[in-house]
């Protein structure tokens, strides 16, 4: 074989133009070459099949012991949303109840959403309409960002935060409320913070810096939609203020969909709500400001508890049961293929041609 | 490129302009004339002045005006390189169209992302092809950097001397001196040559391809050459006509200083690129330099092929641009609706600056256009560059592979053409050249017969037979002695740099060989310049001579001695056509003789030899004698043949019984023991002391210098060198003169008086030389033997028994040619005339008068030439073996099997052509071969229906036979078969002329349809080209070609893939070709391994890439679904743009790369396997819509299942945007994985390197960028996805549904083997000997079924033959009726062929009738063809115009006389 080597070696060194004979030019490289066969793939079906039927019906168990209740409140305060159908109304006030009631205990975490149907947060140009930079606190010229026309008034005052999506932005107030009886309410604490990522808590929004806040807005402008400045938002409660704003952050992630739910509020589980809500009467005590006629949008509140894999879509846990189901039936159909073919195949050697 | 043919001109106008202060300098009369053509004729005219020193001014004005002789092919320049590649890369319509939507996303209303982001894709793929160029060009640019600093020796005024300089700085005007093999830099008129008769030898081979040397004569009335030139005295101006491509066409004159004018013409030109040979000295004057040479107007460049899959794929890209539009209607469409919805504005519907909105209609508009960007990525960008890496990568794999590498002349595959490697996967036709492709053009001499005597050669076969492992030995030995002696090892670096020149890769003739260009003849020349000697390898050189027959040479030079006391004798009669026969082998030819000791320096003067033993008065003495003999003989002739013989035996008894037996005419010729057991010592001694002493025999190769025999055709060069081997040495060769060494010594010094050159019409030649000592002038002819053998003195004309003897002879020798020609070896008729002294007079008046005449000179040459050649005497007949090249049959074999139809387009004769095809297996002895040779038009149409009709039937049979036998075949099966039955098919030139004139394309295509293989021969490049023109038009097929010659270049360029044979035959074959091989048996694996691969490579790639498009856009298209048609992207700009750059581009590179679906070793053994390609299995309008609308269905996945996860969350678009950007990237992967047949460790690191990088990329990016990316800005997203078990699961479910269909289709298809290539996949994964026995079982089946077929047209020929009621005669029947018919010929014909019939029933007993017939109307044909020397017929078919003569034949005379005979053409049913 050193030989054989040196031979070729030699070759090479008298044929300069001799293509060298490594296994990756003669392409030889040694290689794993797997054939699709009833025999090979056998086993990956009802393997995976099993594994997605049983990821399946863990699934559909945990999203079936989430708890949800939804009101829609759009119907029953029609006379607020007839009320901020015309702008002029804008600085009216205008309140409505929603009541609910609730069978059972909802255990564990509760968290309330707003949901709001037909919005199209996703529009190509309302999703470009911010500037990142100056919810990020930074001193920007936002005429030159993609806020427009949401991005100064006539008079050259910019708006503070600029652009659609936080003109926009979902101010109608609610409050819950448990009757303990069917006379007294007491307000269900809710939570305002850590509603929104942590991330863009701390690192995507920041308000500019400055003594105290209201001078940091100073030289703008709320958004032509908005009731209070920014730095008003949450007067109580210095960190959920101005940019960073639970409800604003909240609003600025777009939502991918035109019906999407937002978070609104945790439940603070204090006192008779330690365990979550118990069952009885609620009330929705909102405050009005958003107006949905205008595209046809609902409005609805959500409370719900949430599992280990989300919410209360039953989808993925179908998804993977039906499917765990259909490979494992491909599965049946392979292994009837293959034992037919070794059978035909037995039959041909034990009678060659 | 475009470079200005003379930008001389110019200039010239712009001095003409400046006229004024030119005049005022003018001081000669020279100059003012110089001036006046400048101003008149500088159009027409290009002036050239001498740089020397007396015109030293003009000439530095003038030749300013012409180009230097630095050549720069490079495109760019270091500065102009960016903006003239990006302009030339906007030729490209797919890279207009990407720069179009980058400018559409800036336009504010429309874009669709950042513009930033949109430009990078273009910038990238526009980068990678300009870094491609870039690096072509920098080559390019060493290369002329190489080529302008070669040296030349120019003459300076400066030192009145020669001084080296380089090729770029010579100037128009320079005197250039030429030394012996140096490369002529510019093209040069020649002035001065060291040869006495001022020519200078030249070859053209960079040129032209042509190896034989080229004569350049110097300017009439410069060939002074007694004294060296001096270029000072040179005070003339040259003027000539303005540079131009053709390369034969120059003239010119030289101005004298007296107003004189003297003419000169191309053959005074030498031309850039060319060598000198033989010439120790040239000087000229550089008339045309740098790009205005001749060889760099010629250089064209290389060309653009598009290939087949390329042309599809442009198809489907519009396809796809259609489906784009389609999308973006839709988005345009479902926007004006969903805006519709709206009473009034919603909220989230932003107004322009100004606080108004869009109109409805002006918003869909809009919409369309943000649409197209959106969606821009369904035509992949990345497709054209992806490719043109794919096919570079390919042709380097190509280019290395070991198996393609001939060792023998160091040349690895050469692939010219980068971009149609694919198309190497689809051929359907291959037309292929004969000589030098199938066949190795090297002419072997095998056999002869003389007198009708058969000598077979039997160690020369031997010989042949074992040369191949004689050659390895040799090539071992050498190569151990190289190690082993430190001796060699010191000259062999002078010898190993010669060769080891690296090629220029183009340069003025593309691709010239720098061999042997050095200044001082080095010791190594004669190694390497005897290679170049064309026709001269070892295995062509080397004859063994037939003992039986060496014996009989030496006999007749003992006979000469012996006739000083036996004056008579009838071995006289054998000996004296035996030296007659070698003689006329010596001199009947236009070889030149040059020697290895002066590198092919021609030998024009016989060498001054050693006086052998005889003075030149004693061999004059006995030839007298023996001329006598001879005339005796011929008197003697009344004598019986049985009595001469016993009064030889007398004679020669006492000196050797065993030569006198086997000089016997009617001698056992069997008896090939006795002869060869005699040693070749054991004869030397035959001749008895007292001759040994006046004849010193000479052996071979002893004391003779190295002679190298240039010739014209291989033939003559083998049958010299056959000559040789017997001892009549070919020594010198002048118009005037031949020298010829005889066995004994002697040198014989003949007059030429005439050489009647070789051509196609005559097919001989003849020279007419006066003997020197008997004054006798003879015509020796060497011609094709249909052609000689109806020239022979009519035996009927001579006496009774010469009558008698001479047709024995010619009997014999018919047999014997028959036996040559069954064996594939061309055969050759050596005849002679002796004229007298009158009648040579009267001829050489005529043909004065011809070459005097101006009106129809060449007729009246042919003419005169037909009239010598006349009533021959046959001396014999030689066998020339053009051997197969190695593998040829196996080749031809293994591509036939694979669907390929070959088609054979030689210009050779029609006997040869089907000798070889029989012996490559072209042909089969089983086939039905039907040969059409016709002149006329209506007879061709009505053969071609007869056969048609036949074929027809025979196929019709077939049909109805595989309905019968195979009821569960496939009706795929039965189609292919259809046609494939063993039909061949013979035309010649002349009916491919009247084919393609007479409109008969489309019958002549029919009918070749049903033939397996078909032969033109006698075609005309121009012809050849047509054909493949024809069929590629027609049948709209894929063709390729191979070639080796000059003759073959236009038909390899017409075709697909035109692909060179880098032989004997220089390179003009491989400068026009795609692909240069070394040996035709390369095919086989460049067609069959490497054209699968690459096709099946390529084809799965593109399909791939639009598959990855398609489903990654649908992915955004469903999204607009949800986002009121707004064209909102899900997916952050940047991923989407690196997501097809960087994350999925590298996979299918390396995919269309190494993918391997077949191992290499099955795809050879089993070449079925190529049809695949040649259907285009893998590339196809339905492979394609699978595949897109697979895409579709994955993109639906791949978009619904998240969809319906999120549905209804708090999801925000880019978060929802990530897990489909991760799940797109793990189904497009994992579907890759599926399609993937070849896991090596290349395709592991890439595939998980592209998954990693996704994600590194994806988590850096987000984890960064907190403001940079508006108005994503997807700062932790990734992240927080990746902590999210939601993510996981639907990045699990989703690729399993979206490929779960694939799998199991795949899956189910690989268990039920759906088709061939998918069994021979799992014939790859089985041990090597069980793959082995399988695919030996597999090919018997496949064997099987086809012959089951094939017997039933052979039945029904046979029966046709036997009631010779077929067509055919049918349409014998037809012809003689035919106006132009020329019944003539047909009855001429017929008294002879019944004689030849008698003869071979007499000699023969076991041969077909059916053949010997063939065999007639071969001679038929000729007859029927002009030929003067005929009776008075001959005028009448001259002037008719439709001649034609046709056997239409079909043959199976093969199961009636099995071993017979291969000819099977022949048959001929009257």
């Amino acid at each position: 074989n050193s030989m054989k080597n040196k031979d070729n070696q030699s070759a090479q060194e008298s044929n300069p133009r001799c293509p060298d004979s490594s296994a990756f030019k003669q392409q030889k490289l040694p290689a794993w070459k797997p054939k699709l066969t009833a025999s090979t793939v056998l086993s990956s079906f009802f393997v995976i099949g099993l594994f997605c039927l049983l990821v399946g019906i863990c699934l559909i168990l945990s999203a079936r012991s989430v708890n949800e209740i939804q009101i829609d409140y759009s119907d029953v305060c029609l006379n607020c949303s007839k009320l901020r159908e015309s702008s002029s109304n804008w600085d009216k006030e205008c309140n409505c109840f929603a009541h609910f009631t609730l069978q059972e205990n909802m255990p564990g975490d509760i968290f309330m959403y707003y949901r709001l149907q037909n919005f199209y947060q996703n529009h190509r140009r309302y999703v470009l309409s911010r500037s990142d930079a100056q919810l990020l606190g930074q001193d920007v010229n936002i005429q030159n960002s993609y806020c427009a026309p949401f991005a100064t008034y006539p008079n050259g005052t910019p708006m503070a935060p600029c652009g659609a999506i936080a003109n926009s932005m979902f101010n109608d107030t609610v409050q819950l409320f448990y009757y303990v009886n069917s006379s007294t309410a007491i307000q269900v604490p809710l939570l305002k913070n850590g509603n929104s990522w942590w991330s863009d808590k701390n690192v995507k929004f920041r308000n500019p810096t400055s003594y105290n806040l209201s001078s940091a807005f100073a030289g703008t402008a709320r958004p032509p939609y908005w009731q209070k400045p920014a730095y008003l938002l949450d007067e109580k409660d210095e960190r959920n203020n101005g940019y960073i704003n639970d409800d604003l952050i909240v609003w600025m992630r777009v939502s991918a969909f035109a019906t999407f739910r937002n978070l609104y509020r945790r439940l603070s589980r204090t006192n008779q709500f330690a365990d979550g809500l118990p069952a009885g009467n609620y009330t929705f005590h909102i405050t009005y400001n958003f107006p949905v006629t205008k595209f046809q949008g609902k409005k609805q509140l959500v409370l719900s508890t949430i599992t280990w894999s989300g919410g209360s879509n039953l989808f993925l846990g179908i998804a993977y049961t039906v499917s765990g189901a259909v490979i494992v039936l491909a599965g049946f159909v392979i292994a009837a293929i293959h034992l037919k073919r070794r059978k035909k195949k037995t039959y041909f050697q034990r009678h060659p041609k | 490129m475009t470079l200005s043919v003379d930008s001389a001109l110019y200039c010239c106008r712009c001095l003409a302009a400046k006229g004024a202060t030119w005049t005022q300098l003018e001081s000669t009369p020279l100059l003012s004339s110089v001036r006046k053509r400048l101003r008149y004729n500088l159009d027409k005219w290009r002036i050239v002045i001498p740089n020397n020193k007396r015109l030293q001014e003009n000439c530095e004005k003038v030749s300013r005006l012409y180009f230097g002789n630095g050549i720069q092919t490079t495109k760019y320049t270091f500065l102009s390189f960016i903006p003239k590649n990006v302009f030339e890369q906007f030729h490209r319509f797919a890279n207009l169209y990407f720069v179009a939507i980058v400018a559409l996303n800036f336009v504010p209303v429309v874009n669709a992302f950042q513009p930033a982001v949109s430009v990078i894709p273009v910038c990238v793929i526009m980068a990678i092809t300009a870094i491609k160029d870039a690096w072509e060009d920098f080559r390019r640019y060493q290369l002329d950097k190489e080529i302008n600093n070669m040296v030349c020796l120019i003459y300076s005024r400066k030192e009145q001397d020669y001084v080296e300089k380089c090729w770029k700085d010579v100037r128009v005007g320079d005197f250039v001196q030429l030394q012996c093999n140096e490369i002529i830099p510019a093209d040069i008129l020649l002035l001065f040559s060291s040869d006495q008769n001022g020519i200078c030898h030249l070859e053209t081979a960079n040129l032209d391809g042509e190896t034989n040397l080229k004569q350049r004569q110097v300017v009439k009335g410069f060939s002074n050459q007694n004294t060296p030139f001096d270029p000072e005295i040179f005070q003339n101006t040259i003027v000539c006509e303005k540079p131009n491509n053709d390369l034969n066409k120059f003239k010119g004159y030289v101005e004298q200083p007296d107003q004189k004018r003297i003419g000169f013409g191309s053959e005074s030109l030498l031309l850039r690129g060319c060598t000198i040979r033989n010439t120790e000295i040239a000087v000229g004057i550089v008339i045309y330099a740098g790009h205005e040479t001749k060889a760099m107007l010629n250089n064209n460049g290389p060309r653009y092929k598009r290939s087949k899959m390329e042309r599809r794929m442009n198809i489907h890209i519009f396809f796809c641009v259609g489906l784009l539009f389609i999308m973006c209607l839709i988005g345009a469409v479902g926007h004006v609706i969903w805006n519709g919805n709206f009473s009034e504005h919603p909220p989230y519907e932003i107004p322009e600056v100004n606080g108004n909105y869009l109109s409805s209609a002006l918003a869909g508009f809009c919409m369309f256009l943000t649409m197209i960007i959106l969606l821009q990525i369904l035509i992949p960008i990345s497709l054209y560059v992806s490719i043109e890496l794919v096919k570079l990568a390919q042709v380097f794999l190509i280019h290395n592979d070991i198996d393609l590498y001939d060792e023998d002349v160091d040349l690895p595959i050469q692939c010219r053409a980068l971009n149609i490697t694919e198309d190497l996967g689809q051929i359907q036709y291959i037309f292929s050249d004969k000589t030098g492709t199938l066949t190795e053009n090297k002419m072997v001499f095998r056999r002869c017969t003389v007198d009708g005597n058969e000598f077979s050669h039997q160690e020369n076969a031997k010989r042949l037979e074992t040369y191949k492992e004689l050659d390895s030995d040799e090539e071992d030995w050498a190569r151990h002695q190289r190690f082993a002696l430190p001796v060699i090892k010191i000259e062999k670096p002078d010898t190993l740099k010669q060769k080891t020149d690296k090629p220029l890769r183009r340069c003025q003739s593309a691709r010239a060989r720098f061999q042997g260009h050095s200044r001082k003849k080095s010791l190594g020349h004669c190694d390497s310049l005897r290679s170049q000697v064309a026709f001269s390898s070892t295995i062509e050189k080397d004859v063994t001579p037939d003992k039986r027959l060496l014996m009989k040479v030496r006999e007749a030079s003992l006979q000469i001695e012996s006739l000083t006391s036996f004056p008579s004798g009838k071995d006289t009669c054998c000996t004296t056509s035996i030296n007659d026969f070698f003689l006329a082998l010596a001199i009947c030819n236009t070889v030149v003789v040059s020697t290895a000791t002066e590198p092919r320096q021609r030998v024009t003067a016989p060498p001054l030899m050693k006086p052998s033993g005889i003075s030149l008065e004693r061999i004059h003495q006995l030839l007298q004698r023996l001329k006598l003999a001879n005339l005796g003989q011929s008197f003697s002739l009344t004598q019986s043949s049985s009595d001469l013989e016993a009064s030889f035996n007398a004679k020669n008894n006492k000196e050797n019984p065993t030569a006198r037996d086997s000089c016997n005419k009617d001698g056992d010729y069997k008896d090939d023991s006795t002869a060869g057991a005699m040693s070749w010592k054991g004869s030397t001694e035959i001749g008895g002391a007292s001759l040994d002493e006046e004849f010193g025999f000479v052996s071979q190769g002893h004391l003779q210098p190295e002679f190298c025999y240039e010739a014209e055709s291989p033939d003559e060069a083998a049958l010299v060198h056959a000559a040789r081997a017997y001892g009549f040495t070919l020594m010198s060769r002048t118009p005037e003169q031949v020298t010829v060494r005889l066995p004994q010594g002697t040198l014989l010094t003949f007059d030429i008086l005439c050489t009647l050159g070789f051509d196609s019409v005559r097919k001989r030649m003849s020279v007419v030389v006066r003997h020197p000592f008997t004054k006798e002038i003879i015509v020796y002819t060497k011609g094709a033997d249909s052609v000689i053998m109806d020239l022979l003195e009519d035996p009927a004309k001579a006496d009774l028994n010469t009558g008698k003897k001479m047709r024995r002879i010619h009997a014999k020798t018919q047999k014997h040619l028959d036996g040559y020609a069954r064996y594939g070896l061309r055969t050759l008729c050596i005849a002679k005339k002796v004229l007298s002294e009158d009648d040579f007079r009267k001829w050489a008046s005529f043909r004065h008068e011809a070459e005097a005449a101006i009106d129809n000179r060449d007729e009246l040459l042919m003419d005169t030439a037909q009239h010598l050649e006349t009533r021959l005497t046959l001396l014999g007949a030689t066998g020339i073996e053009d051997r197969l090249q190695d593998g040829v049959p196996d080749t031809i074999a293994a591509l036939r099997e694979a669907g390929i139809q070959i088609w054979v387009l030689t210009g050779d004769k029609q006997e040869t052509a089907v000798n070889i095809a029989f012996s490559c297996k072209l042909l089969d002895q089983k086939d039905t071969v039907f040969t059409i040779n016709t002149e006329n038009k209506e007879t061709c149409e009505s053969l071609l229906d007869l056969t048609l009709e036949e074929v027809r039937k025979n196929s019709n049979a077939e049909r109805t036979k595989w309905k019968i036998w195979g009821i569960s075949l496939s009706s795929s099966l039965a189609a292919s078969v259809a046609h494939s039955t063993d039909i061949g098919l013979v035309v010649d030139g002349k009916t491919l002329n009247v084919i393609f004139q007479g409109d008969l394309e489309d019958k002549f295509l029919e009918l070749t349809k049903y033939c397996r293989s078909v032969l033109c021969c006698r075609a005309t490049p121009l012809q050849k080209s047509m054909v493949v023109k024809l069929v590629r038009r027609k049948l709209e097929v894929m063709t390729l070609s191979i070639g080796d010659g000059a003759n073959d270049v236009s038909m390899i360029q017409a075709a697909d893939v035109g692909i060179g044979i880098s032989g004997q035959e220089g390179m003009q074959a491989v400068m026009a070709s795609d692909f240069a091989v070394s040996r035709f048996k390369h095919l086989k694996k460049l067609l069959l391994v490497h054209g699968h691969w690459c096709y099946s490579r390529l084809a799965k790639m593109v399909i791939y890439f639009f598959y990855k498009n398609v489903s990654y856009v649908s992915l955004l298209f469903w999204y607009q679904f949800f986002c009121g048609f707004t064209g909102t992207s899900m997916i952050d700009p940047w991923q989407l743009i690196f997501f097809n750059l960087f994350f999925t581009s590298i996979p299918p590179i390396l995919f269309g790369i190494l993918d391997k679906d077949v191992s290499a070793e099955t795809l050879l053994s089993l070449p079925e396997l190529y049809k695949s390609g040649q259907n285009s299995e893998t590339y196809k309008l339905s492979t394609f819509s699978i595949a897109v609308l697979d895409a579709f269905y994955q993109g639906l996945i791949c978009f619904f299942v998240p969809y319906l996860t999120y549905k209804d969350s708090d999801i925000d678009v880019i978060t929802f945007g990530t897990p489909i950007n991760t799940i797109s990237l793990f189904i497009i992967l994992l579907h890759q994985s599926l399609e993937m047949n070849t896991w090596t460790c290349i395709h592991w690191i890439a595939m998980i390197g592209s998954v990693l990088l996704y994600f590194i990329f994806s988590t850096i990016y987000h984890s960064v960028c907190v403001v940079c990316n508006h108005p994503t800005n997807p700062y932790w997203i990734m992240e927080d996805q990746l902590s999210d078990p939601n993510f996981y699961l639907v990045c699990f479910i989703t690729p399993v549904i979206a490929l779960l269909p694939r799998y199991l289709i795949l899956a189910v298809r690989g268990t039920f083997r759906a088709s061939q290539i998918l069994k021979a996949q799992q014939l790859d994964k089985l041990p090597k000997e069980q793959r082995d026995l399988e695919i030996q079982r597999w090919r018997s089946i496949e064997r099987t079924t086809p012959s089951t077929s094939v017997a039933s047209p052979v039945s029904s020929d046979e029966v046709d033959q036997n009631n010779s009621n077929s067509p055919v005669s049918q349409f014998l029947g037809q012809a003689a009726v035919t106006p132009h018919g020329n019944n003539n010929a047909w009855e001429l014909s017929t008294p002879e062929m019944n004689h030849r019939r008698d003869w071979m029933l007499d000699e023969e007993g076991n041969s077909s009738t059916s053949r010997w017939t063939g065999e007639e109307t071969i001679a038929a044909n000729s007859l029927a063809r002009p030929c003067p020397g005929q009776d008075s017929l001959e005028s009448t078919r001259i002037t008719s115009p439709g001649m034609f003569i046709s056997h239409l034949t079909s043959d199976n005379a093969e199961e009636l006389n099995p071993g017979s005979h291969r000819r099977s053409v022949s048959a001929v049913t009257l």
